[in-house]
């Protein structure tokens, strides 16, 4: 009998086949040849589905295809936990890259200074731009950067954590950033559970503030190691604060060897602030770049 | 709390392959450096599977360790954290070769 499925005649010689399939020689001289990957009918028990491509000889303490019952399978999966958010962000990538959009997705803990940084970046921007605003309630975020003249949506995920590739999605059909444009997806204040999910952006910039410590990246590994570009904000109280910049640099460093960092006050949105330039000339190049701007110019 | 995600992932895929079967089962294959609470996981799974085909269904996760190499002294190491940097003498970037892992492997269906 068939050693791997019990199927077919005791005397019936099986031939595993390279490509997974069986050849039985039944009694009568016919040769039956099967893959595992279809219903068949058992002579010793009740009828039940192959429907799987798993290893007997796996060491698994679990029962499976004979269970007491006689009824119960194991089937392997091997499915991404993560895979329908990862369908989903293909679909927003493939939308931005249709509109030659730079999508930038913004995390930080709550008050390091996200929302700060988009007015002074907005009003010191001179390209076209608009905001999907992630927070758990209220408008105000969206109303701030509406104030500087640029479009802006609020998502609120309500308990939710942070967004979600489908949650972006459905912001872009109301937004519709414009062709060309830049897109900041500011998340959901958090450092922990927004780092995985994918929402199909181009770039993840990580900020922290001063005032939170120069240790946060080593804190918070699992953010700041997806992290494209970290910024350093509120550059303008390192001194009361005691900031350590070192310290600061070298724990970026251990988590993300290959992000840039950069420094910038935003405060009262005020684009002429410290670092400022440097933060506008990084946008400028990741947009020049994604519409292949430096290319036609040469 | 994105474990409750997660597992809202995991039940969508085990209901959807199991088509309607009665699910006794579920194993998942979760990294070290996933990101992922396993107890806050456990917690979320008989809450998210109640009323549905997988209630009841027994939820085993098998733990991936993290495991790297570095790219300065070629020695393979294991990391609970997800550092970016050897702790060796050269502190050179290290090239992860396991512990991302987020799978639902089998599950087990009458």
């Amino acid at each position: 009998m068939c050693g791997t499925c019990g199927c077919g005649d005791e005397k019936g010689v099986t031939i595993e086949n390279a490509d997974g399939t069986h050849t039985h020689v039944l009694p009568d001289g016919s040769v039956v040849k099967h893959a595992h990957d279809h219903a068949h009918e058992h002579e010793h028990g009740p009828a039940h589905a192959h429907g799987h491509a798993h290893d007997h000889g796996h060491a698994h303490d679990h029962g499976h295809g004979h269970g007491e019952d006689g009824v119960s399978a194991v089937e392997t999966l091997e499915a991404r936990i993560l895979g329908r958010n990862s369908e989903l962000a293909a679909r927003n990538r493939g939308w931005f890259a249709g509109r030659e959009v730079l999508a930038l997705n913004l995390m930080s803990s709550p008050g390091a200074g996200k929302t700060t940084l988009l007015e002074a970046t907005l009003r010191g921007l001179e390209l076209p731009a608009s905001v999907l605003e992630g927070d758990q309630e209220t408008a105000n975020d969206a109303e701030r950067i509406r104030a500087t003249g640029a479009r802006a949506l609020q998502i609120n995920t309500g308990k939710g954590c942070h967004l979600e590739a489908d949650m972006v999605w459905r912001g872009l059909e109301e937004l519709r950033p414009e062709f060309g444009s830049v897109l900041f997806i500011e998340n959901v204040g958090n450092l922990v559970c927004p780092a995985l999910f994918d929402l199909g952006e181009h770039t993840r910039v990580v900020l922290f503030s001063v005032t939170e410590g120069e240790d946060k990246p080593l804190k918070y590994p699992h953010m700041f190691r997806v992290a494209d570009l970290v910024l350093i904000t509120k550059i303008d109280l390192a001194e009361p604060c005691d900031f350590d910049r070192e310290a600061a640099y070298d724990a970026v460093r251990q988590v993300a060897p290959g992000a840039p960092i950069l420094e910038v006050s935003a405060r009262r949105g005020d684009p002429s602030g410290a670092g400022m330039d440097a933060w506008l000339d990084w946008l400028r190049t990741q947009h020049r770049r994604l519409r292949h701007e430096d290319e036609a110019a040469q | 709390m994105h474990e409750l995600s997660l597992t809202r992932s995991v039940v969508a895929i085990v209901l959807e392959k199991a088509a309607g079967r009665k699910v006794k089962g579920v194993r998942l294959s979760v990294g070290a450096l996933a990101g992922v609470e396993l107890q806050a996981l456990r917690f979320c799974f008989p809450l998210v599977t109640e009323g549905t085909a997988m209630e009841g269904a027994a939820l085993h996760i098998d733990e991936v360790p993290g495991k790297a190499r570095c790219t300065g002294c070629a020695d393979e190491i294991t990391l609970d954290v997800p550092l970016g940097l050897c702790p060796c003498e050269k502190r050179e970037p290290l090239a992860l070769l396991s512990g991302d892992e987020l799978l639902v492997k089998e599950m087990e269906v009458e």
